[in-house]
């Protein structure tokens, strides 16, 4: 049996932070990077006596986030305990939905315009909205155990997302999350900054390996944590099925013959470890919140929420091909920028009356320069104005491509308008009368030339272009080439 | 008459006339809390400069011609249960020894608005769990009218310290009965306003869906006064009540004329003290007296209450306690204080008796800063709460507490009101049932069925044994009906004298 043989099984449970600017049970600000423990109150710090109140906005971005999931919304939530001991949990407890969530059975499709693999719709389980923890640091320095809480994140709204085990393989699974991911940034539900942990990522993987007797032999549920990045988390699913493959090949252990293990990704090391039985062996002793009210949604607020949501990246991506005449692939590229970036094109593609041309420079230059920089589109230098008059120019003849990018490295560097740009490199714009003047000089100067272009040979005029770049350096070549053919045809 | 022996309504009236200024007042009752504390032990911690001086501020603010809110120096004793800023909060619990909250409970901080005067905080059991009071940390409250006995509980102090005179007026909490049941043993009024008529927020959990605050005094009249102060709506609080709270003392007027009040025949089973029995019976006929009509009402589900109630709340407890866990504030046991490592501890070694230095400094605090009786209650809803158990246990108490508010709503639809004995027995001896938990279990009988409804009831006095003891009477009332129970209480008031008796010389009787 070779390692090919096998289906790799996964499926994901996602923490999203939302994006308000208080918690979910109290007004703390969620701002990321303050000074430890000073984002806290008595109610994120679990005082006695201390109560929660919902957040009403952290509930309308959920909901938000499950409609555009297409899940199913349920007109009746409560919260619910998740009792267990941890200093970074100053209550004792989380806040969370237990067997009532807000809404469960949705999907999102992701599909690979390079054709890596087929289209992939991957259920939803559920989405739930829950509190965080704080943040434990363990410093076991110099033979110390000092562990530090910070509990600014302490009750900041997380949204979790589970999937059905309908991932493939660990491409798949990356490019779901990023799928995922730019939904729920065009949703303004998350910024899903992974480094800032307002995204975070668990995978269940096991193997589906078929027997000589046509039936399927299944690996034991590994559930991998700690992976930081959409990158480690191929990284590991990849190991994770080598791993397992190797494993019932020695050993034949299947599903349901041990309990779901836990291994925690080591990425530097490139391996996962398994962690302590312990851990996972707990017992949540879930229980309905007696502090908070059911949360009962109706269809009004849903469609309201479903009006004010804006166009998602799917659709968006069809729309885009439509409205401008572009090919998928283009399409894709522009969507997967994000909607700041989408905005600027459609601005551009207005300007120009023109979707394809917008679209090449968008991804050819705009994007070189961001990805260069690292920028956003929102901090461009130039403004899809200026670069409408830039493009618009091109496509006129003013300046040829090549000019037009230099022009376009100047005012990315400067800041400047196309005018300025143009009078400060010396450029000037030639007029027709200039250019067919131009070209009478170097016919009457070349009869080689006419004659060669004359006996069919029009590749010849070539040589005529780099005489006239010299005379004037800012004379557009296609141009002088056009009027020169025209002329020689015209010598009858 | 000296300003400890007058009523609330009278002190406000007297403080406002100028008859006696706060500064007077306060000191008059700071002074019976010292000649009478030492052997009742109702108060934990005594603010006698933090009194004497929000006297002073109220009697300059009313020379000056400046306003000051509607109980502008009414002496007020709170249950240690509720956050004050200005004195510790400790749940009567060594965990909690000490601790000062960072801001008031919603109560207090409107007390404070309507200028009350804060004497202190009242001994209670242990984070409200108990009801003989001898589940303090800090020993046990005596009972003003026979010092061998115990006040009843959770809210013992505040029941003690109103009816030794110590206090015109006590903030109590109420879980299963913890106002009403001391009040009864104690012969003051107490009410347990509607679930979430009180805001609950600086009120230290004990079973969140249960607790609720409220008035302990010598009258019904009293209880209204403070209640107009106490009740209404607290955004703070997701469970408060948006209703408007009605001028409570401005309805307790109306006529008893075609009021319905049920009796339960169950109440009357094996098990009722036959003086008991008599005093709720003498006070049917009172109320009968007054214009209203008694009937026969079934609560069958009303056996179940004991059961499901020694359910639901250690469920809520258990987990609602999890915050005491060493880590952040409270009492943390010795070795793992701040800057220190205990090294050697028993979590080392293969035969270490904690998995981790960590739940070796949880499993110690809780241990050390928890008594018997919380421990016991965290113990019975954790394991009650497990996996396995949930449903046979917790999820099936919830179902009962469905059909005993199913059993109300059906009564309230035939009476206004629900009468009968608030406790089985009177007062007990201190240590007569410490030894047997679930004895002590049962002194909640009468009372837990109103919390389980999340409706109000009232205990006040209805006479008392040969040997001295006062008698209560309970009033129940569907959600919000507290002017029906002010109102009924007050008519009964006014036509007995049950509650002007005093237990004297209070707290100087032998020990």
């Amino acid at each position: 049996m070779t390692a090919a043989s096998y289906t790799t099984i996964i499926g994901l449970e996602v923490h999203v932070q939302l994006l308000t600017r208080t918690k979910l049970f109290c007004g703390c600000s969620t701002t990321f990077g303050a000074a430890p423990n000073t984002q806290v109150c008595p109610t994120c710090l679990g005082l006695p006596g201390s109560l929660p109140v919902m957040n009403r906005h952290a509930f309308e971005l959920a909901l938000r986030a499950a409609l555009a999931l297409e899940c199913r919304i349920a007109p009746f939530t409560k919260w619910d305990r998740k009792n267990y001991f941890y200093p970074d949990l100053p209550k004792g407890y989380q806040i969370s939905q237990f067997d009532l969530p807000f809404s469960s059975d949705g999907c999102l499709e992701v599909v690979d315009p390079k054709g890596g693999f087929a289209p992939r719709k991957v259920g939803i389980i559920r989405v739930h909205l829950e509190e965080d923890a704080g943040k434990s640091m363990h410093d076991e320095a110099a033979g110390r155990a000092d562990s530090r809480i910070d509990l600014n994140r302490a009750g900041t709204p997380l949204c979790e997302i589970v999937t059905q085990p309908d991932l493939r393989s660990p491409q798949e699974a990356r490019a779901w999350l990023n799928e995922l991911k730019l939904l729920l940034v065009y949703l303004g539900v998350s910024d899903c900054n992974m480094q800032e942990g307002s995204l975070r990522v668990d995978a269940n993987v096991n193997l589906h390996i078929p027997r000589p007797d046509g039936g399927i032999a299944k690996t034991p549920i590994v559930e991998i944590k700690n992976m930081n990045s959409f990158r480690s988390v191929e990284r590991a699913l990849t190991y994770e099925a080598a791993r397992q493959w190797d494993e019932w090949q020695a050993t034949g252990v299947e599903m349901g013959r041990m309990p779901k293990q836990t291994r925690g990704w080591d990425d530097p090391a490139g391996v996962t470890r398994a962690q302590r039985a312990k851990e996972e062996s707990s017992d949540y002793r879930y229980f309905p919140e007696p502090d908070l009210v059911p949360v009962t949604v109706g269809a009004e607020q849903i469609a309201t929420i479903r009006a004010a949501m804006g166009e998602p990246p799917v659709s968006l991506r069809r729309s885009l091909a439509t409205r401008w005449n572009i090919s998928a692939y283009d399409a894709d590229v522009l969507v997967n920028q994000g909607r700041g970036l989408v905005d600027y094109f459609e601005d551009l593609a207005a300007r120009l009356g023109e979707g394809k041309v917008a679209s090449n420079w968008m991804q050819q230059d705009v994007l070189r320069i961001l990805n260069e920089t690292g920028g956003t589109v929102d901090s461009f230098p130039i403004r899809p104005e200026a670069l409408a008059d830039l493009v618009g120019r091109v496509m006129r003849g003013d300046f040829d491509t090549s000019r037009g990018r230099e022009i376009f490295a100047e005012m990315v560097a400067s800041g400047r308008s196309v005018a300025d740009v143009v009078a400060g490199m010396g450029i000037a714009t030639v007029s027709d009368d200039e250019v067919i003047a131009l070209c009478r000089e170097l016919l009457a100067a070349n009869p080689k030339i006419v004659a060669d272009v004359r006996g069919g040979k029009e590749q010849a005029a070539a040589g005529l272009i780099g005489q006239a770049k010299k005379k004037n350096p800012n004379v557009n070549p296609g141009k002088v080439r056009a009027v020169c053919l025209d002329l020689i045809r015209g010598m009858g | 008459m000296q300003p400890t022996e007058l009523s609330a309504t009278d002190l406000v009236t007297a403080l406002r006339q100028g008859d006696i200024s706060a500064v007077d007042c306060a000191a008059a009752f700071l002074d019976r809390i010292e000649t009478a504390n030492g052997s009742i032990n109702a108060f934990l911690a005594v603010d006698r400069d933090g009194a004497l001086a929000k006297a002073a501020d109220i009697d300059a603010r009313r020379r000056a011609g400046r306003p000051v809110g509607p109980l502008a120096g009414l002496p007020v004793a709170l249950k240690d249960v509720l956050c004050t800023t200005d004195m510790p909060t400790t749940c009567a619990s060594r965990m909690l020894a000490g601790f000062r909250p960072p801001y008031d409970a919603d109560v207090v901080a409107r007390l404070r608005r309507a200028d009350a005067v804060f004497l202190g905080k009242t001994n209670m059991d242990e984070f409200a769990m108990g009801g003989s009071n001898e589940n303090s940390a800090f020993g046990p409250v005596r009972n003003p009218w026979d010092l061998s006995r115990a006040p009843g509980g959770s809210s013992g102090g505040s029941a003690a310290c109103v009816a030794a005179d110590m206090a015109p007026v006590a903030i109590g909490s109420d879980t299963g009965g913890s106002i009403r049941q001391p009040a009864g043993l104690c012969g003051i009024t107490g009410l347990k306003p509607t679930y979430g008529r009180v805001s609950r927020r600086g009120l230290i959990a004990f079973a969140s869906s249960l607790d609720q605050i409220g008035p302990m005094a010598r009258s019904a009249a009293d209880c209204a006064l403070v209640m107009e102060t106490i009740a209404g709506h607290d955004p703070g609080d997701s469970t408060s009540l948006a209703a408007a709270v009605p001028r409570y003392t401005e309805l307790l007027d109306k006529p008893l004329a075609g009021v319905r009040i049920g009796r339960v025949p169950e109440h009357y089973a094996e098990g009722l003290d036959p003086e008991v029995a008599k005093g709720v019976e003498e006070a049917f006929a009172v109320l009968k007296a007054a214009g209203a009509t008694v009937h026969d009402v079934r609560l069958p589900h009303a056996k179940y209450g004991i059961p499901t109630y020694y359910l639901i709340a250690p469920c809520e407890a258990s987990s609602n306690l999890a915050r005491y866990d060493g880590a952040h504030y409270g009492y943390r046991t010795e070795g793992y204080r701040t800057g220190g490592y205990r090294t050697g501890g028993e979590h080392d070694g293969a035969q270490g008796k904690f998995e981790s230095p960590l739940v070796e400094m949880y499993c110690r605090s809780r241990a050390e800063g928890f008594g018997p009786e919380v421990k016991r209650r965290i113990m019975l809803g954790t394991y009650a709460l497990s996996a396995g158990y949930y449903d046979a246990y917790y999820a099936q108490a919830l179902r009962v507490r469905r059909l005993i508010r199913q059993d109300y709503l059906d009564a309230f639809r035939s009476v206004d009101l629900i009468g009968g004995p608030v406790s089985a027995t009177p007062a007990f001896k201190l240590g007569e049932k410490t030894d047997d938990p679930l004895a002590m279990y049962l002194v909640d009988l009468y009372t837990v069925g109103t919390n389980l409804a999340g409706v109000g009831g009232i205990s006040f006095p209805c006479g008392f044994t040969k040997a001295g003891l006062p008698i209560g009477f309970q009033l129940q009332a569907p959600a919000l009906a507290e002017p029906l129970l002010l109102q009924a209480a007050d008519r009964f008031q006014r036509l007995t004298d049950w509650h002007r008796r005093r237990p004297r010389p209070a707290g100087e009787a032998r020990a």
